[in-house]
């Protein structure tokens, strides 16, 4: 097997030193009847060729949206990933190191820390942000955790226009416990009351921008309405590339924002592993849950880095730590670092602009569709469609004609009443083709 | 300082009338070594003897701090906030936590005094 | 005619030491390397995208201004940047990293090649399950493999990494008492356990109630059964245990709860010393995670990510998470929400959980094959044992007996010396080594905790033991500088933690002068 380095005749050797005749000795600590004599019954090794015609064999079987044009997004969205992003992420030493729990010799991965946690906090247009949770949805979820021990109230607000799985991942982490999760109905038209959502026992109002639905709204007045009650203003962002062109949620008085960061650096990957963000104002920094870097010097007076505030933490803190989370993104941050150093902001902004552009290119096609109704007035790369049809049916029969059109509202919201709404993202690899793909098979399938 | 008794946990109290100042000893802070944090309550909180009302953080721990005795925080040391390393420097004088006013000076009773203390330190070496 | 120019072709006479300063810092191939945001300046980028169509702005009028603060810098400097940053890293492919409780195994190229083939790694997780036949297939070979591996009748792919396994196996625990309409409020965590564990149970409002060790590093079996109440909902033992200790009183321990109407969570972390010889399920486990970036080798990237599918018993099954994918009548289907008659405790992650982790870890275990697992499990215990057999006899070990796939030392064989588990660490690093895990498990004094895995040669334990020993011996001998000073060649030495905590620098800001110009 070529991944063990020992020989026939190293095992032989080791096992005289240790002084046991079998490797069966070393397991005399397993009870008998639930030793097994033989490996449970599952084929035997294979060479490297065959296993990957095996792998090829299972990509073959699903359509690469590479190959087709696709219009999917709903909280994970495809983008260009420079060449340099890939490969670095490959170099051995950030690929195998473990996490950086010894700072002398974990300085690569440390300092790329450092700057993830400050690129984030810059987008986001808060004072800091941690070194990464596992995606989005736990982001929130834990977010919203984080502000019902700074406020000490139980009651979490979410508002309708959150992505139904954050919504979920929240309802279950809080299930068995004392917190509550009040959550508005599916804000399709963008026109919830949001103000109306706090009242004096709010912990935090959770709203998401743009929202899962595309609209974007101006988040300012809920701010000031979350403040006058003590409670705290909870920002989702699923769409990291929207804050190249958007209004940043702390500009407009987030106290905590939750993001995605899937779509810089991150391959859709079906689903993971992604990047969650999580940032929020100084203040409130010992409530963070998960790692945090944190510069310093070492005895020598250089400047270095190390992982920081640990006391509260699951391997210090235990049973009262602020998050049970232990292994994060790492290496997926990595990527967001690298993609983003690469974008910088004049190439970040530019990406936003792309990305908006080729959106209102879109839906000013499909609004020509019969059949088709553009939901939003406002947007960033994604919006909502009202068809004619069933979204899911319509779905179905454009991926018949090798089109990923969209992500019919049902899928993720079976019960909302919601079934002739579809989302439609736009991004920078949509090409001009691509949309009049898209009406085009709409036109047909609608009429 | 007669007038002060200690905990089981390493606290200290000092009476003055019915307000007692509370910190950590000097063996609870060479223990936790270096104090990076502390998480203090808020002033008027009602205390009960045995809650943990503080947090002490080093590097390497953290330390719930447990109320020796009854009644209301009165004030909270805020220069803690600045300059944690106080507690190393002088854990029985400017590294104090919190003073509280004693419900039931009673209490006090159940606190050893320095001899006490110094004994039971003895044996826990 | 002798050309007396060019260069000499050999070295000086001579024993120059380094000079004790350079101008730039560097120190030969040893780069000091500043912060992105301290270089760079607005008009570069390292991405040249096309000009963006003509079109009406409508992002409702809420147009972010201003600069961010992003640094510009050209892709050649983002590339140096990055590769001098990676050479400050220790890492698996370039040394022995013996972590204990970590499982720092050789991470196959392979794994990175299939997940990134087109139709894998580029699939979007809301594209019609028609389209995405494959990737649903094999997510449930993935499940095949795991179940048949740790005979178990059920698995949950989703959670994200070993602690999010064990909050799903929790939250299963819960949401079967609660079904069965059974309240109880303990769930019994041996001392030894990873911090994790206690955090999880309290996340699933449950209190935690510590268990002592015995003498020989296992659950005191009559500590355990004293606070055996019908109050404990299930008790969360790892096993292997953290003292790298296979729990012999296992089975016990599974029927006593069960007679007592509690749950086994298992923290299967260190499972790599037992797959294909033992199989969970036959130890009465109820739910058990496996950390798909230890034991089947998806690479760890400096600290995710990770995945943590948890295998469930017939009895737990029912409640586990969505989404789950299951066979249906026009192929592989995907269950992302239940109807109201399910018992599903719900949604831990978004979409359907590391799918990148899942064709890496199915790639590794079709190259292994059942036969290659069982050999690797062997291989790991029988390294870990030779290096305890290499050092007994001058180190510490803690407990007797032949241990699983790490062994652990105490700080016994330092008393006296001056020297720290601290401190030894911290000249393992100046050889060349990671060093072990230290300071856990807790119930052991100066804990160093061993595991070499399965992917060393003989010849490097051997390197390896002869460096404990040799280190041991500078110990020993009062050599107290070698450890005190330590690391010396490392890119950086000992670091300030206390000042880091004391006053958090958490991200880059621009310098005071420029701040204020503001």
């Amino acid at each position: 097997m070529r991944y063990l380095p020992l020989t026939h005749a190293d095992r032989s050797a080791m096992l005289s030193a240790i002084g046991v005749d079998s490797i069966d000795d070393l397991y005399q600590d397993v009870p008998d009847e639930v030793r097994l004599a033989e490996p449970p019954d599952l084929p035997h090794h294979k060479g490297e060729m065959e296993v990957e015609g095996i792998l090829r064999g299972l990509a073959d079987k699903s359509v690469s949206p590479a190959s087709v044009p696709t219009f999917i997004g709903a909280g994970a969205y495809r983008h260009h990933i420079p060449a340099t992003v890939d490969h670095l992420i490959q170099r051995s030493e950030f690929l195998t190191a473990y996490t950086p729990y010894q700072p002398e010799i974990s300085q690569g991965t440390l300092q790329a820390l450092f700057e993830f946690q400050t690129q984030v906090a810059l987008i986001t247009g808060m004072d800091v942000a941690n070194a990464s949770m596992y995606d989005g949805a736990t982001s929130c979820a834990e977010a919203a955790l984080m502000a019902c021990r700074i406020t000490r109230r139980d009651k979490i607000v979410m508002a309708g226009s959150v992505h139904p799985h954050y919504r979920e991942v929240t309802e279950t982490t809080v299930k068995f416990t004392d917190l509550t999760v009040t959550a508005s109905p599916a804000d399709a038209d963008g026109a919830e009351d949001l103000l109306a959502l706090v009242d004096d026992d709010t912990a935090c109002v959770v709203v998401q921008n743009p929202s899962f639905f595309g609209h974007i709204a101006d988040l300012r007045p809920l701010a000031e309405a979350c403040h006058a009650k003590k409670a705290l203003l909870i920002v989702v962002v699923t769409e990291v590339v929207s804050l190249g062109a958007v209004m940043s949620p702390g500009a407009m008085g987030a106290d905590i924002v939750v993001g995605e960061g899937q779509s810089i650096g991150v391959p859709a990957s079906f689903g993971g592993p992604y990047v969650g963000l999580l940032a929020t104002r100084d203040k409130y920094v010992r409530q963070l849950p998960g790692r945090l870097c944190g510069e310093t010097v070492d005895q020598d007076g250089k400047r270095g880095f190390v992982l920081t505030l640990s006391a509260r933490e699951q391997h210090i803190r235990r049973e009262k730590a602020t998050s049970n989370i232990c292994t994060n993104a790492g290496l997926c941050s990595l990527a967001f670092t690298i993609h983003m150093a690469l974008l910088g902001g004049k190439g970040f902004k530019q990406l936003a602009q792309l990305n908006h552009a080729r959106a209102v290119q879109l839906s000013d096609r499909l609004a020509g569709v019969g059949g088709v109704d553009v939901v939003n007035a406002s947007f960033f790369n994604e919006f909502t469609v009202r068809l004619s049809k069933p979204a899911a049916e319509v779905v179905e029969a454009l991926a018949a004609r090798n089109i990923l059109a969209g992500v019919p509202v049902s899928r993720l919201l079976p019960d909302a009443g919601l079934d002739d709404l579809m989302l439609v993202a736009a991004t920078e690899l949509n090409s001009e083709q691509d949309i009049d793909a898209l009406s085009g098979g709409l036109a047909e399938v609608l009429s | 300082m007669s007038n002060v008794k200690y905990s089981k946990d390493h606290e200290w109290i000092a009476m003055d009338g019915d307000v007692g100042t509370i910190g950590i000893t000097e063996y609870a802070q060479e223990q936790l070594g270096d104090v990076v944090f502390v998480e203090l309550p808020d002033v008027g909180r009602e205390i009960s003897k045995g809650d943990d009302f503080a947090v002490v953080e080093s590097v390497k721990a953290a330390s719930e701090i447990y109320a020796p005795v009854s009644g209301e925080i009165v004030e909270a040391n805020e220069a803690l906030n600045d300059n944690p390393a106080l507690i190393n420097e002088s854990a029985m004088g400017d590294g104090w936590i919190v003073k509280v006013k004693l419900s039931d000076t009673g209490e006090l009773d159940d606190l050893m005094d320095a001899g006490a203390y110094q004994e039971m330190l003895k044996e826990l070496e | 005619m002798m050309n007396k120019q060019g260069r000499p072709t050999q070295p000086a006479a001579g024993d120059g030491s380094a000079p004790a300063t350079t101008y730039t810092g560097n120190r030969g191939l040893d780069m000091e390397e500043p912060l992105l945001f301290e270089m760079g300046q607005d008009e570069t980028t390292g991405v040249d995208l096309p000009d963006a169509p003509e079109t009406a702005s409508k992002l409702g009028g809420l147009e972010r201004n201003g600069d961010i603060g992003l640094p510009g810098v050209s892709e050649p400097r983002v590339l140096r940047h990055f590769v001098r940053l990676s050479r400050n890293n220790y890492a698996i492919d370039s040394g022995l990293y013996p972590l204990g409780s970590c499982t720092m195994k050789h991470n196959p190229r392979l794994n990175e090649k299939t997940a990134r083939l087109p139709g894998l790694g580029d699939l979007h997780p809301m594209q019609p399950t028609s389209t995405v036949q494959g990737a649903l297939e094999l997510m449930d070979s993935l499940a095949h493999w795991l179940k048949t591996m740790t005979g178990m009748p059920a698995v949950a792919l989703s959670p994200g990494a070993g602690a999010h396994g064990e909050l799903c196996g929790l939250m299963a625990i819960r949401a079967a008492h609660d079904a069965a309409g059974s309240s109880r409020s303990r769930v019994l965590v041996p001392e030894s356990a990873h911090g994790t564990n206690p955090a999880t149970a309290a996340m699933c409002g449950y209190s935690v109630d510590a268990i002592a060790a015995d003498d020989r590093g296992r659950v005191d079996l009559k500590a355990f059964e004293a606070k055996l109440d019908d109050d404990v909902a299930g008790i969360m033992l790892t096993n292997p245990n953290t003292c790298g200790l296979f729990e012999n009183d296992v089975v016990r321990i599974a029927d006593a709860l069960h007679e007592a109407g509690g749950y086994f969570y298992c923290d299967g972390a260190n499972f790599n010393a037992i797959m294909g010889r033992v199989r969970p399920g036959d130890l009465g486990v109820d739910a058990m995670h496996l950390n798909l970036h230890k034991t089947f080798s998806t690479p760890h990237g400096g600290g995710g990510p990770g995945s943590g599918p948890v295998v469930f018993s017939e009895a737990l099954a029912p409640f586990a998470p969505v989404p789950y994918v299951v066979h249906g009548e026009n192929g592989f289907e995907l269950v992302e929400a239940e109807g109201d008659d399910g018992q599903t405790f719900g949604r831990l992650k978004g979409f359907h959980g590391q799918m990148g982790m899942f064709i890496r870890a199915l790639t590794y275990m079709l190259s292994h094959g059942a036969d290659g697992l069982r050999q690797a499990a062997e291989d790991s215990v029988l390294s870990a044992n030779y290096i305890l057999a290499r050092v007994q006899d001058v180190m510490s070990p803690a407990f007797d007996g032949p241990c699983m796939h790490e062994c652990l030392i105490d700080d016994t064989f330092l008393a006296d010396t001056g020297v720290t588990t601290l401190d030894f660490a911290k000249a393992m690093i100046d050889e060349g080594y990671h060093p072990m895990t230290m300071y856990f498990p807790l119930v052991v004094h100066g804990a160093m905790l061993i595991e070499p895995t399965e992917s060393e040669s003989k010849e490097s334990l051997d390197l390896f033991a002869d460096t404990l020993r040799f280190l041991t011996e500078k110990a020993k001998q009062g050599d107290t500088a070698r450890f005190e000073q330590a690391p010396m060649l490392a890119p950086r030495r000992r670091l300030d933690e206390t000042a880091a905590a004391r006053k958090p620098k958490l991200r880059w800001r621009p310098p005071e002068p420029a701040r204020a110009a503001e």
